[in-house]
């Protein structure tokens, strides 16, 4: 239905034009004819985007609105969605207008190429996530390098050369070897198309090899402990659209290349190292929500809960079941909305008092009734609320893992407890108390701008508490095919579940009472 | 094998010489203020042989290419390629020089004609089939560069640089003279087809031991490691136009004669030399990476940049295969745009006085200042790091594919490792022209020759790049399979 409407539409090539035309007019444009091309550009592709949902066909074709060029010697041009692709692209479309609001007054020197790096960045994410050709989705995916590397270093915070050097460095040496692993992938399979790749069967020796390959890369992205220290660095010293770009759309590359790359291309080797996976998900969870705790910055508190998070998502990930994988990409989707809108949260204090401390806030509550209306709401999301976005992809990734062992989730729903203490504990220094500070007492409410900002945020966020299905429906069909991929690596799992048969009567159905009360009163 | 066609074949390269000649003698009768009309000629001269010879690769009847001037020289395929990629990086050094050396006093007609015979002798050596027309073309090209690399009389540090690089210069060249006598005392001829017939039988000590001086005289001439020391001195010693033509055409021509002879003459027998090119190829990537990190100098950086990035071509010689073979022309090709758009772009970093600024630390914060330079810095420093999308990326794409074609996953897997030591000084240069404070001292230039250039330049490595692969790979391999023919 979706290629009917659309016509041959190449609607993804479009999404990659806009804000690429917008990205390069802002270089030559003045401070504020940028900020209104950038918005205007960005919310032409969260329209674009919304026609692409709308046109998205479930239950149709495994890959829908496929485009392919032969442009390139060695390669191809070759574009795509699936479920899972589509909403990751959502994703980053919905938050990127929002990004740009948030810069709108906070940067002010060189707004032309920042807005253009922004643009660019776009251009790149729903490159990685629309690429059917394996060195297509590499050059997306290394090329976001470069906006993220000036965006920290250019628009950052004291110690952003530093911040900048080690974001770039580090990404990049875990990214290389995947690409070696790419080249021999392709010469054995003797095609560089993805989803021909996603059924090609490599030998179980090699997979080992390639899976720590894409393991080095993804691992960095995501980023999993002991390779995540590059992201608190990152976090503070980025201006506060930057956080909510990396913390929102950039580390769920690294969970989209599990997804996408890892799991169905080499099942063998991903079960072989699920338990490293758990392993490091695990000491994620409990090391990292532990660091939060004791966090004196915001924005480090939200960086080190975002490894803690995203410790979920690759254990759901490894479960190698339905419930696991969706439970992942629940995770990604909400925690993509919650932190992105918590490191809002911090933006806009922020520009009201320049500082992250903790401590200089303090009864805001008093101050900012309905900014403490919303960063609440985000709070108790984050911690995994029934009602809001994550709860949905927590529970879904821990019912999942807890089928592959029980230990693993007991590990990790302690992590969920450590998650609700250190959220709220940075929300009561924050919210409620005594107003000790004069200056933090005397801020504003939110204004219109920042309504803009956080109130669809908190829309979609409660959207996807309440009614998941939307965002489930795609994916299923997508999940399904991956779980049979996977079925003939699938772990024993340890829980031992057994359907038991159903009683016959309700649960909660009245016994058949004899109706002389004797026995009354007798106990 | 009739003389019209042996005329008709190295037609580009006669017709460099008569004009080297005329323009000798314009230049002798005409004075020092024929200079530039000399310069206009010349680059006239090589546009013209450069048309000529993509006529001669492109045109279906020469497919086969032909022997000429009695079996010592070829036409083919391989050696148009890498002629044409000569002729265009020694159009785009000569372009920028007049203005450089107006500026700073004693531009002479003969850099011209010297850049022109220098060309010619590059022209021969990647269409020699004889060891005697190969060095005889090497040392017509080195003896023009000895003097390019003074040219600057009255600065010291180009006269050093041109001593040091002729005293060093005449060594590599004693090494390889001495490696091709013991070639052709063990195999009794000096014809590529000859050595390779005689070698058919297996190697004797006698050979091994010319094969591996004959390596080491060209690993000089690429400037690989353990035979780089010279190149950071020269390049920041000699005229920065001269750097930016030594950095390019010298390098593509003495990378094609290591190919020509690597894979046609010792062919037959890569285990030879296939652990000196490994070797040298991870050498040239981490020492090129390390010794750049230190530097303060950006003509000094941009030659360890260069040693850096001959260790990833030989990773494609290293595979000894065709594809290995096209990717490291596909490289070259790319690697003359970043060169040569770095170099200018070097040149065109002017303080208030019109001096000349090398120092890495005076080009803070230009971004600020001169945007445009600042970004064209920016983008031709990623791609020189390979960082895609842009198309400096794609040359390293192409030769680690190749190296994991051929089933050297170790070797490509340890020089892309040690990539990442190269992207940190890159970044640095970055850094500073991006992040940094202005220091205010860059004002740029208005030349419009050096912008044509750069802009240029910086086109081609831009991401539009990218739609030159398909031609490229096309011809690169054609070129690459005319060297794997079988007798």
């Amino acid at each position: 239905m979706g290629a009917i409407l659309m016509g041959g539409f190449p609607i993804l090539s479009a999404m990659l034009l806009v804000p690429l035309v917008a990205g390069i007019a802002c270089f030559f444009l003045e401070a504020h004819a940028a900020r209104l091309t950038a918005l205007a550009a960005t919310l032409a592709n969260l329209a674009l985007g919304i026609v692409l949902w709308a046109n998205y066909d479930i239950g149709g074709a495994q890959w829908q609105f496929v485009e392919q060029a032969p442009l390139f010697a060695g390669f191809n041009y070759a574009l795509g969605i699936d479920g899972i692709a589509l909403m990751l692209i959502m994703l980053s479309v919905f938050l990127m207008p929002i990004c740009i609001l948030a810069s709108w007054e906070a940067i002010s020197k060189r707004v032309g190429e920042y807005m253009a790096a922004f643009l660019i960045m776009e251009v790149l994410m729903i490159g990685v996530f629309a690429a059917q050709d394996l060195f297509l989705f590499y050059i997306f995916f290394e090329a976001g390098l470069i906006p993220m590397y000036l965006i920290i270093g250019v628009w950052g915070g004291d110690n952003r050369i530093y911040a900048s050097y080690k974001f770039f460095l580090y990404t990049l040496l875990g990214s290389v070897l995947m690409l070696i692993a790419m080249f021999w992938m392709v010469n054995e399979a003797g095609t560089s198309d993805i989803p021909t790749l996603m059924q090609y069967d490599f030998p179980a020796a090699a997979q080992t090899w390639l899976w720590l390959a894409f393991f080095a890369s993804f691992a960095v992205k995501m980023p999993m402990w002991p390779v995540h220290t590059w992201l608190p660095d990152a976090h503070v010293q980025a201006p506060t659209a930057g956080s909510v770009i990396l913390a929102g759309v950039l580390l769920k590359l690294g969970g989209y290349g599990f997804i996408r790359f890892s799991l169905p291309m080499f099942p063998e080797a991903s079960a072989q190292f699920a338990w490293l996976v758990f392993g490091l998900s695990m000491i994620a969870v409990i090391y990292t929500s532990l660091v939060a705790l004791v966090q004196h910055d915001m924005k480090k508190l939200i960086a080190y809960s975002s490894v803690a998070h995203m410790a979920i998502v690759t254990a759901g990930l490894f479960a190698f079941n339905v419930q696991g994988l969706e439970g992942a990409m629940m995770v990604m989707l909400g925690h993509g909305l919650v932190s992105g809108a918590l490191f809002l949260c911090v933006g806009v204090i922020y520009d009201r008092l320049h500082t992250r401390e903790i401590d200089r806030y303090g009864g805001l509550s008093i101050n900012m009734p309905k900014y403490a209306l919303f960063f609440m709401l985000f709070s108790m999301a984050s911690v995994g609320l029934p009602g809001t976005s994550n709860f949905i992809g927590e529970f879904l990734a821990l019912a999942g893992v807890y089928k592959v062992s029980t230990t693993v989730t007991l590990v990790l729903t302690t992590g969920i407890i450590l998650g609700a203490a250190y959220m709220l504990y940075l929300y009561r220094r924050v919210a409620f108390g005594v107003q000790k500070n004069a200056d933090a007492a005397a801020m504003t409410d939110l204004n219109a701008r920042e309504w803009a900002m956080l109130a669809p945020i908190a829309a979609a966020v409660l959207w996807m508490g309440v009614y998941p299905e939307s965002f489930l429906a795609p994916m299923r069909a997508d999940i399904a095919a991956l779980e049979v991929r996977l079925a003939r690596a699938a772990p024993a799992g340890d829980s031992m579940l057994e359907i038991g048969t159903p009683s016959g009567t309700n649960a909660n159905a009245m016994p058949e009472l004899e109706h002389d009360n004797t026995g009354e009163g007798a106990h | 094998m009739n003389l019209i066609s042996s005329l008709y074949f190295s037609a580009p390269e006669i017709f460099l010489i008569i004009s080297g000649l005329v323009l000798l003698l314009v230049a002798a009768f005409g004075g020092d203020k024929t200079a530039r009309t000399v310069t206009i000629l010349a680059v006239a001269a090589l546009f013209g042989a450069a048309v000529y010879t993509t006529d001669l690769l492109t045109n279906p009847a020469y497919e086969l290419g032909g022997e000429a001037w009695a079996g010592i020289y070829r036409m083919d395929s391989f050696g148009s390629f890498a002629k044409i990629l000569i002729y265009l990086a020694a159009i785009g050094s000569l372009i920028v020089t007049p203005k450089f050396f107006a500026e700073n006093g004693g531009y002479r007609p003969e850099y011209a004609i010297l850049v022109l015979f220098s060309s010619v002798g590059m022209a021969l050596m990647v269409s020699a089939v004889n060891l005697m027309t190969l060095y005889m073309g090497l040392e017509l090209m080195s003896l023009s560069s000895y003097v390019l690399a003074s040219f600057s009389r009255s600065d010291n540090r180009s006269a050093e640089a041109g001593l040091k690089y002729f005293v060093l210069g005449a060594l590599a060249s004693g090494i390889l003279l001495y490696g091709m006598s013991l070639l052709y005392g063990f195999t009794g001829s000096t014809s590529y087809l000859g050595i390779r017939l005689a070698l058919q039988g297996g190697l004797s000590m006698g050979a091994t031991f010319g094969i591996v001086l004959i390596l080491a005289g060209l690993a000089f001439k690429i400037a690989a490691v353990p035979f780089h020391m010279w190149t950071p001195d020269v390049y920041e010693g000699a005229p920065t136009p001269v750097s930016a033509f030594f950095s390019t055409a010298p390098k593509v021509a003495a990378v094609a004669i290591l190919m020509r002879i690597s894979l046609d003459t010792f062919g037959e027998h890569t285990l030879a030399w296939q652990q000196i090119v490994i070797f040298a190829a991870l050498a040239s990537i981490v020492v090129g990476a390390l010794g750049a990190i230190g530097q303060d100098n950006i003509k000094r950086l941009l030659a360890y940049s260069s040693i850096n990035n001959v260790g990833f071509i030989l990773i494609g010689l290293a595979a000894a295969t065709p594809a290995g073979a096209s990717g490291m022309l596909v490289y070259l090709t790319i690697y003359v745009a970043m060169s040569l758009g770095s170099f200018v772009a070097v040149m065109m970093l002017k303080d208030a006085q019109g001096s000349q600024i090398e120092k890495i630390s005076s080009m803070a914060g230009m971004v600020r200042e001169k945007p445009l330079l600042a970004w064209c810095i920016f983008f031709l420093m990623l791609s020189l790091a390979g960082i895609p999308p842009l198309f400096g990326f794609y040359g390293k794409f192409v030769v680690f594919q190749a190296a994991v074609q051929a089933d050297m996953v170790a070797l490509a897997a340890i020089g892309i490792a040690a990539s990442v030591i190269g992207a940190f000084y890159y970044l640095k240069i970055c850094k500073v022209i991006m992040f940094d404070d202005p220091a205010g001292e860059v004002v740029g230039d208005t030349t419009t020759s050096n912008w044509a250039v750069l802009l240029i330049c910086s086109l081609i490595i831009s991401p539009l790049g990218w739609l030159l692969t398909k031609p490229l790979v096309e011809l690169a391999d054609k070129a690459a399979s005319s060297l794997f023919f079988v007798i």
